[in-house]
């Protein structure tokens, strides 16, 4: 369904389903072409009000504290602007395109990603 | 297949260029909910191998590179998409110390929270305090990356 979605943009919209990148440049001003933008992020948002409402199991508890999960969000924000994108962009699209930088980025925040999970798992 | 031929500026092709888009959003949504990307538990167990190793999402992960592997195959050989003239694709080929030091603190931040942009924004529209306070630190994180680089 996700590869099936991001297909589905690229081939009506000419565009990568990258959600850092979509959401990140709406916090831009040079960005011009807002509108399929906002309605996609929309179409997300009604997915998870969808859920809360149909089957609220399914959107998982979060594993840490608040603190945590702020420091968590920022890191996220900035280092996928940074990075030029996430686990959609890089991961999914990247990837089934074949792009280098995206193969590079996809093995580097895997494996940030394992070594901060694994300390985290054995501190908590 | 191709409903603009040139550009899409009716308000009847801008119309549908937008519904599309939302339907595809709710569609990537709902795929982030059933596949469990939307859980940090899940999220969690799987880039820790160490605490009860769960390594579905891979399967995930993998299903949907290689539909898209296929089908952006496909859809290259169209001249352009439906709603626009020409495909926006990414073209930078350069390894720079940016896209690195981005890939290594986004996987931080994911292997910290269990949560990545998509299933961030699906969560707190599902209504969770800790998902909601992730997007708005999220926001905050990309607005701070966009004024350190201006």
């Amino acid at each position: 369904m996700i590869g099936a979605a991001s297909a589905l943009l690229l081939l009506t919209h000419g565009r990568i389903a990258g959600i850092s990148g979509i959401t990140g440049s709406l916090l831009q001003r040079s960005t011009s072409d807002r509108g399929w933008r906002l309605a996609f992020l929309g179409g997300l948002v009604a997915a998870g009000l969808i859920a809360a409402v149909v089957h609220p199991q399914a959107i998982g508890a979060s594993v840490r504290s608040l603190p945590v999960i702020i420091i968590a969000g920022l890191l996220v924000g900035y280092g996928t602007r940074l990075g030029s994108g996430c686990t959609s962009g890089h991961g999914v699209c990247g990837i089934s395109r074949l792009s280098t930088r995206s193969v590079l980025a996809v093995a580097t925040f895997m494996a940030t990603g394992a070594i901060t999970a694994m300390i985290a798992g054995g501190l908590s | 297949m191709n409903i603009a031929s040139t550009t899409c500026d009716t308000a009847g092709c801008k119309a549908i260029n937008l519904v599309i888009a939302a339907v595809i959003g709710v569609l990537f949504g709902g795929g982030l909910i059933i596949s469990g990307m939307t859980d940090p538990a899940k999220i969690v167990g799987f880039l820790d191998p160490l605490h009860g190793w769960d390594p579905s999402l891979a399967f995930v992960m993998g299903g949907a590179v290689l539909v898209n592997a296929l089908a952006f195959r496909r859809i290259r050989q169209h001249k352009h998409p439906w709603f626009d003239v020409k495909f926006h694709l990414p073209t930078r080929k350069d390894i720079d110390r940016q896209l690195l030091a981005g890939a290594a603190l986004f996987g931080v931040g994911w292997g910290l929270g269990g949560l990545c942009p998509g299933p961030g924004l699906v969560s707190a529209a599902a209504g969770g305090t800790h998902a909601i306070a992730f997007v708005l630190a999220m926001l905050a994180g990309m607005l701070l990356q966009h004024r350190s680089s201006r």
